[in-house]
């Protein structure tokens, strides 16, 4: 506490210095009862599980919890591992479409609903409800309006002679299906921060600029992009970040398409999950999960690297 | 764009957007001969959704799903708010270093540790078990993260007063900080709600007893029962959807605030 010291009372401190100790002493065990359901919850729960990964991933783990110790075997188990290549391509496709094309998308959709019009209210809620739902929810509605045939999606296409396109079926277009579901989910989300972000510029900004002659092309290139730099930044983190680590790398591909069709829609965490669920390989799963964690680790102090501790000046 | 023109395209765009919803809704009252028919039913009957309600025992997995919910969002708005409290407030040696720990670990997602989280499950014997279900799903560091940055706005001159009536660490958090964070507690109530009924990877990796089945989980055991059954298959997603839209409906003010707000971190 910043307070200012009254001469008296420092005096009276040094008299006696054992009451400001106790105070002191009390305030940081108050701290630590605090603090410390959380600290040790996240410990076991997130701190321990990352730190076992490490250990497991150099033994071979059978059904029955026995542990053999292989070293770096599982290590060097992936160089040869085709399918896990495959898996990588599959999430580092996904993360290169539905980032940026997902941050349009939901950039545009905020700046629509920006200022106000009849209704715009349920307009935007409307937007944000397919993130109410679970992603089990999203995925097995999808998986029925794409049926093969009989679908709603190849009905309405059937006029235009795309009717029997298998979106499901056919590997070209598992991924894509993927895509546009997940941007679907996520769209209204990110349009909510990014219109907070909206939110916070000055009007007064756009205004000026408006005297000045400026096209609103010229009004968002050079007054609204450079003010909101902030707010897309934390937007495409956590898009980029959920695009090979979410819930929905997992959820969705789990209920829609089991990975398939030959391995197309296989991500990474949810070939993890295989070899450690399916395959019983909890080892080798462990080497997989290190890999992960420890990209993520090097990610994340290069974004830090880079942008100063996530802080930007502002303009 | 003029007022008019971008009124028309926020309609448009939101009623496609909701579309595959309002098709869910009509497709579980239409009769199971005319599901896959793009075009209003020839009537409407509730056979779908009563034949899940009496022959698939989704109420059990709701049962489960509220219980586990509820016990998450309460325990946890607790347990992060008293953290909370005691790093935006109380000086304590190794505050700053727990607090980068807590931050650090935002990065981490539920499908990145599963595996080694699993195993420590096990070795705690929480497989199977509601405490298994409840336990993890509680440390997130988003809620203390959110929390720690409300509580570093309240006023000092409040918990001074209140230090000067006599209160110990204990009351002025639970008499002033916790009235006073009402609405960022109610924000994230909605949301850790509907985290953990939306829940599937956890829920569907530490349980094999169908008794325990969470709702999500109960969803994707009929969709590889049921295969082709879709009549059955979508009226049980809409009746666990129902839940999930009264949260929303409750708490949609309180939920967009704490979205906008995790934003502007």
């Amino acid at each position: 506490m910043a307070t200012l010291v009254d001469p008296g009372t420092a005096v009276a401190g040094e008299a006696a210095p054992r009451v400001w100790w106790t105070r002191r002493r009390k305030e940081a065990l108050a701290g630590y009862v605090f603090v410390a359901p959380d600290l040790l919850g996240l410990l076991v729960f997130v701190g321990l599980p990352m730190v076992l990964a490490v250990g497991v991933s150099l033994f071979s783990v059978d059904g029955f919890g026995g542990y053999t110790y292989v070293g770096l075997d599982n290590f060097r188990q992936m160089a040869e591992d085709a399918q896990l290549w495959q898996s990588v391509k599959v999430t580092l496709t996904y993360m290169v479409t539905f980032v940026p094309i997902g941050f349009v998308v939901s950039l545009g959709l905020a700046l629509l609903v920006r200022d106000h019009f009849p209704g715009v209210g349920l307009v935007r809620t409307m937007f944000f409800l397919p993130h109410v739902i679970s992603l089990v929810v999203v995925g097995v509605v999808w998986q029925f309006l794409l049926a093969d045939k009989q679908g709603a999606v190849p009905a309405l296409l059937r006029p235009v002679g795309l009717g029997d396109v298998s979106f499901l079926g056919n590997p070209a277009l598992a991924l894509g299906s993927l895509v546009v579901i997940s941007i679907w989910f996520l769209m209204g989300y990110q349009m909510l921060i990014l219109l907070g972000g909206l939110k916070d510029i000055p009007k007064e900004y756009e205004e000026a600029a408006r005297v000045d002659g400026a096209t609103s092309w010229q009004r968002f290139r050079h007054v609204i992009w450079p003010l909101l730099r902030p707010t897309s930044f934390f937007v495409l983190v956590n898009s980029t970040v959920g695009a090979v680590t979410g819930l929905q790398a997992f959820d969705l591909v789990y209920v829609l398409t089991k990975g398939g069709p030959a391995n197309s829609t296989s991500s990474v965490v949810f070939y993890i999950y295989q070899q450690a669920f399916t395959f019983n390989n909890y080892g080798y799963a462990a080497a997989l999960t290190t890999v992960v964690v420890g990209f993520l680790v090097v990610a994340t102090g290069l974004m830090f690297g880079l942008t100063k501790g996530g802080r930007f000046d502002v303009g | 764009m003029s007022v008019r023109l971008r009124a028309l395209v926020g309609y448009v765009l939101a009623a496609v957007t909701v579309a595959p919803l309002v098709w869910l809704l009509v497709t579980v009252l239409k009769p199971a001969d005319e599901l896959f028919e793009v075009a209003l039913p020839s009537r409407f009957t509730l056979d779908n959704l009563l034949y899940v309600l009496t022959e698939v025992p989704i109420g059990r997995y709701m049962l489960n799903s509220l219980v586990v919910s509820v016990a998450v969002t309460v325990v946890a708005l607790v347990l992060h708010s008293m953290a909370a409290y005691a790093l935006a407030r109380l000086r304590f040696p190794g505050r700053q270093v727990i607090f980068s720990m807590i931050v650090s670990t935002l990065l981490v997602s539920l499908p990145v540790i599963l595996v080694p989280l699993f195993l420590v499950a096990r070795q705690l014997g929480l497989l199977d078990t509601y405490a298994g279900l409840i336990l993890p799903a509680i440390f997130h560091a988003f809620g203390i993260f959110l929390l720690r940055q409300y509580y570093l706005t309240i006023p000092r001159e409040l918990e001074e007063a209140a230090d000067l009536d006599g209160c110990g660490y204990f009351r002025r958090w639970w008499q002033v900080v916790v009235p006073l964070s009402r609405p960022v507690l109610a924000s994230l109530a909605v949301l850790f709600f509907l985290a953990n009924w939306n829940a599937f990877l956890w829920p569907l990796t530490a349980t094999r007893d169908p008794e325990l089945r969470m709702v999500q989980v109960g969803i994707a055991t009929l969709q590889g029962q049921y295969g082709s059954a879709w009549n059955y298959v979508l009226a049980a997603t809409v009746i666990a959807a129902v839940p999930t839209l009264i949260a929303f409906v409750l708490g949609q003010r309180r939920l967009v605030e704490a979205i906008k707000t995790s934003g502007l971190k």
